[in-house]
């Protein structure tokens, strides 16, 4: 991977500060004054014309992740590059078309009093993509590049269905012209029999326009269709990275096999009983020394409840933050649990 | 076969209005579960499938009302049943566990107390015994320091622990039929895993049978043994899940089988179903399904098509399942 | 890939049922069509007054004074002698104008302060916030009649007292909304899309903000007449001899055992205009609020 990625966080973090109030900071309540480390040095890259998936549970912090990607949000620290050159911290209008974004809602995602013709227009003329003439003509050109006709253009968004709503969403994303999409869970909020057309939308589009995507999702059967690669989050870092067929099938990182085995299964054989993982994930106002996983961790060694593990290469292209992500198979085999 | 514990036969829910025609939501929907069966209702988000659930708990919101068909639970007619008596069987015959705990808890009651309220108003147990029995059903649903716990509001636990406490509740009476409505659609995958099999477990240690509405294929198949696909208000197809999640003889049910990945099988091309469900209001004639579906014949839109049992145990509601399934029968 | 036909069918099949059903909304909307039925005559009294009034509001004529109810004079004559009917459709005019003005200065001022403040949030807001708290906490009546007291009465400093009492509620209202709609994904997605934050405040939030204001002016106009009426009452109102009825009701109620219809025929046409008024609220709420439109 000698060539430069379209987008590169370094160490990025993101810290809220909460409990302001004079009464707060003199409260004993530790949670009245401590501050929430959403992100706690996170290192990613997203490469020319792939999708990267980026999975985790709720409070990984991949919202928090994609909302500074797309500049709607700023890091309390950390580096973020676009095409190797350092993205300022206020974007200018210009800097922020290139990254665009579809949300997860499509009902708060699209605002209810503006229809989808007006909605194209607007962006259109603002960023002058096409003079003023052709602006139909291009609003027309994006509905059917996400698979919908003419007439959505007069429609209101409550005149169209979950899917849709996600397409015109996307529409609206991709008329501005950019070369990253950021999307936050957008299957999720739909009915199974409309997720995939969506994931489909994003394929063509990444195979056609050559777009780089970061999938955010928490479904990993979704994004083991859809995505190149995957980053796993946990507890505001990456722990494991790596190509999707790859990370799926040789995870070299304890949680990742867990996610991986609570899967629900489709098939009738499949049905998996082997492995729970113990406990909730803790919370980001009290995270564990050592490896934020090894509360929750079956091969925890003392080691691991001092050392706090980087990010590191296990193989080319396949990197996992675990001390143990040598041994990980043969404990795995064995069932033994050091604790 | 023994007399089900809970059998539904023409049940139909939906809006009456003042001289017009009432909107019928779920249309005469017939299904029976066994003692200790598990139970999945597959459907999309508006097939009626959570309006069916509520109905048996005697849950409808305001305006939507059974307006024919019957509910017969170990025999005994739930339909026209004085509510004073109907409300006796939920707690200890009958129990529900809702998608989003934190709505369904009360705030300001410890969890502990609102378990142990069941217990003393159903069981008559003492307070001191119905409390000690709320920390063994905590203890059971694999809460860790469940004594603490139990002192906790719903807010100081997380989602994973909230839908325990549900579960512990719901059990702590000992029903029959546990009713769950989506119950870890709100949870993380690691969680999600971790509570179904808690639900498994207990339901298979007391006895006790469940009827479990989901969106998601994949939890029906790890926690069910049977399943009813419903679509717009209709059961399409019924039958054991392994049979019909591998030979399934309705399109729909196909469908819906197609669209969704399948982490076992990553290079599958997910098919979708084309349109989106039909509008209550405006319902087709004949097969809900026929405008969205490939196969569909002339007859398929002018009337609906009858429940036939393609296999042993195995209904579907399709005119030309046979000729559509054909080379997935033999 | 392009939509399959199925599916666009069905899409237009949607759109003509939300069509159709907003058209039934309004009919059904019961409230809405006795409030604009209500409202929509007294506007038109109001207009129409030159033309429908018998006789003149204010000149006086002290030989028929404190005349009976007569074909001549529907509702009798006040102690000048001047057409209580008159007066009364006259009255139409000003106290309409009065309230519909008294409701748009401060709905204005209101809605604007109170939309910076929840969008921008911060310092600006505590500030603008604190301020509202501050005029909140007057008790209206006593504000508004000092400060008549202070730019002396009339139809102006009415304006101006009312304005500055209750531009804090619209403040509120609209803050309050704002805040829930800056925090949408349409919201976030405008300003990925690179535009001005005051672009974003009138043309993406405005709309789906102002319909509470909107409603609440409905009643606020009420609120207002009422206002007119006891500041009449009290004889802090609109100098008479110009017909308006507060000062009717203050006027006729000296008569009230022996001319009933002076003051309680002008107190209920204000409580008919009341009732026209919130019901056309309570209407247009149900019509433009949005989990109506989903």
């Amino acid at each position: 991977m000698t060539e430069t990625p379209v987008l590169r966080v370094a160490n990025i973090t993101k810290t809220y500060h909460l409990g302001s109030t004079l009464i707060d900071k003199l409260s004993r309540d530790p949670n009245k004054h401590s501050s929430l480390r959403a992100l706690d040095g996170v290192d990613l890259r997203l490469n020319k014309g792939e999708i990267l998936a980026l999975v985790g549970e709720s409070g990984s912090g991949k919202s928090t992740l994609a909302k500074i990607l797309v500049g709607s949000s700023t890091a309390t620290s950390g580096e973020l590059d676009y095409h190797g050159n350092p993205m300022p911290t206020h974007r200018s209008k210009d800097a922020s078309r290139r990254i665009q974004m579809v949300f997860q809602d499509p009902y708060s995602s699209l605002n209810p009093r503006i229809s989808v013709g007006s909605m194209l227009k607007e962006l259109l003329l603002l960023h002058k993509i096409v003079p003023r003439g052709e602006v139909k003509k291009e609003s027309i050109r994006l509905l059917n590049l996400v698979g919908l006709e003419e007439d959505a253009l007069d429609a209101y968004p409550s005149q169209f269905s979950g899917g849709q709503r996600q397409r015109i969403a996307i529409a609206r994303a991709l008329a501005v012209r950019p070369d990253i999409l950021i999307a936050d869970e957008p299957v999720s909020a739909l009915d199974v029999s409309v997720q995939a057309t969506i994931l489909e939308l994003f394929a063509q589009l990444q195979r056609d326009l050559g777009l780089s995507i970061l999938f955010v999702a928490h479904n990993l059967a979704v994004v083991q269709h859809l995505s190149q690669r995957v980053a796993v989050m946990y507890l505001g870092r990456i722990v494991e990275v790596a190509d999707t067929a790859e990370l799926f099938s040789n995870p070299r990182h304890p949680y990742t096999r867990a996610l991986i085995d609570s899967i629900p299964r489709m098939a009738a054989g499949s049905v998996n009983d082997e492995f729970v993982l113990e406990g909730d994930p803790p919370s980001p106002f009290n995270v564990p020394s050592g490896c934020r996983f090894n509360p929750r961790c079956p091969y925890a060694t003392d080691a691991c409840r001092e050392i706090d593990p980087a990010l590191a290469t296990v193989a080319p292209g396949h990197e996992s933050a675990c001390i143990r992500a040598d041994e990980l198979n043969e404990l795995a085999a064995a069932g033994t649990k050091n604790n | 076969m023994a007399t089900p514990l809970l059998s539904v036969s023409s049940l139909t829910i939906g809006i009456r209005r003042k001289g017009q025609p009432d909107t019928v939501i779920v249309d005469s929907l017939s299904f029976d579960i066994q003692k200790g069966e598990r139970f999945g209702i597959v459907g999309e988000s508006g097939s009626g499938k959570s309006l069916t659930l509520r109905a048996i708990a005697d849950l409808l919101p305001k305006g939507v009302e059974v307006l024919s068909g019957s509910i017969r639970y170990d025999g005994a007619e739930l339909i026209g049943m004085p509510a004073a008596q109907r409300r006796k069987l939920m707690g200890p015959e009958i129990a529900m566990i809702f998608q989003e705990p934190m709505t369904a808890l009360n705030p300001v009651v410890r969890v502990g107390e609102q378990i142990a309220e069941g217990p003393r108003r159903y069981l008559g147990l003492s307070k001191q015994a119905a409390a000690e029995l709320a920390i063994e059903m905590m203890a059971k649903t694999g809460i860790p320091d469940p004594a603490r716990r139990a002192r906790a509001y719903p807010h100081e636990l997380s989602g994973g622990l909230r839908q325990r406490i549900m579960i512990a509740m719901a059990l702590s009476c000992g029903p029959k039929l546990l009713l769950c409505d989506e119950p870890t659609t709100a949870l993380d995958v690691t969680v999600q895993h971790q509570v179904l099999r808690v639900l498994e477990e207990l339901c298979a240690d007391s006895g006790a049978s469940l009827a479990f509405v989901t969106h998601d294929l994949a939890v029906v198949n790890q926690t069910c043994t049977d399943l009813a696909v419903m679509y717009a208000g209709h059961i399409v197809e019924s039958g054991r899940v392994a049979e019909v999640f591998s030979d399934p003889r309705h399109p729909y049910t196909k469908g819906l089988l197609d669209s969704a990945p399948d982490f076992d099988q990553p290079d599958r091309e997910l098919v979708s179903i084309p349109g989106f469900p039909p509008n209550l209001a405006a319902r087709p004639s004949g097969c809900p399904f026929a405008p969205r579906c490939q196969f569909a014949v002339e007859a398929c839109t002018t009337a609906m098509p009858p429940t036939d049992e393609v296999a042993p145990g195995h209904f579907a509601a399709c005119f030309e399942s046979a000729r559509i399934f054909e080379g997935a029968a033999a | 890939m392009t939509t399959p036909t199925a599916m666009l069918v069905a899409h237009k099949e949607r759109r003509r049922a939300t069509r159709t059903r907003s058209i039934k909304a309004w009919y059904r909307n019961g409230s809405l069509m006795a409030g604009m039925i209500i409202t929509g005559l007294l506007v038109l009294v109001a207009v129409l007054a030159p033309v429908i009034a018998p006789y003149s509001p204010i000149t006086q004529h002290l030989t028929d004074a404190l005349q009976p109810t007569s074909p001549a004079h529907w509702l009798g004559t006040d102690k000048y002698g001047r057409d209580v009917l008159s007066r009364l459709i006259w009255g139409a005019q000003v106290d309409l104008r009065v309230g519909f003005l008294a409701v748009l200065i401060p709905f204005v001022i209101g809605s604007i302060l109170g939309g910076i403040a929840g969008y921008f949030g911060g310092w600006l807001d505590t500030v603008l916030m604190r301020i509202v708290d501050i005029f909140f906490a007057f008790p209206f009546y006593v504000m508004v009649i000092v400060l008549v007291f202070i730019f002396g009465s009339g139809e102006f400093s009415i304006y101006i007292a009312i304005a500055a009492v209750s531009w804090v509620s619209y403040a509120k209202i609209v803050r309050g909304e704002v805040l829930i709609a800056k925090k949408q994904d349409y919201v976030v997605a405008a300003r990925l899309g690179g535009m001005s934050h005051a672009r974003i405040l009138v043309r993406h939030i405005g709309p789906n903000v102002l319909s509470q204001a909107i409603i609440y002016g409905m009643s606020d106009i009420v609120m207002d007449i009422m206002a007119i009426v006891t500041l009449g009452y009290l004889g802090l109102g609109i100098a008479p001899p110009t017909a308006e009825w507060g000062s009717m009701i203050n006027d006729g109620q000296e008569f009230i055992t022996t001319h009933w219809q002076q003051a309680t025929i002008p107190g209920l046409v204000v409580v008919v205009t009341s009732l026209g008024l919130s019901w056309l609220g309570d209407g247009l709420s149900d019509l433009l609020s949005p989990e109506r439109r989903k």
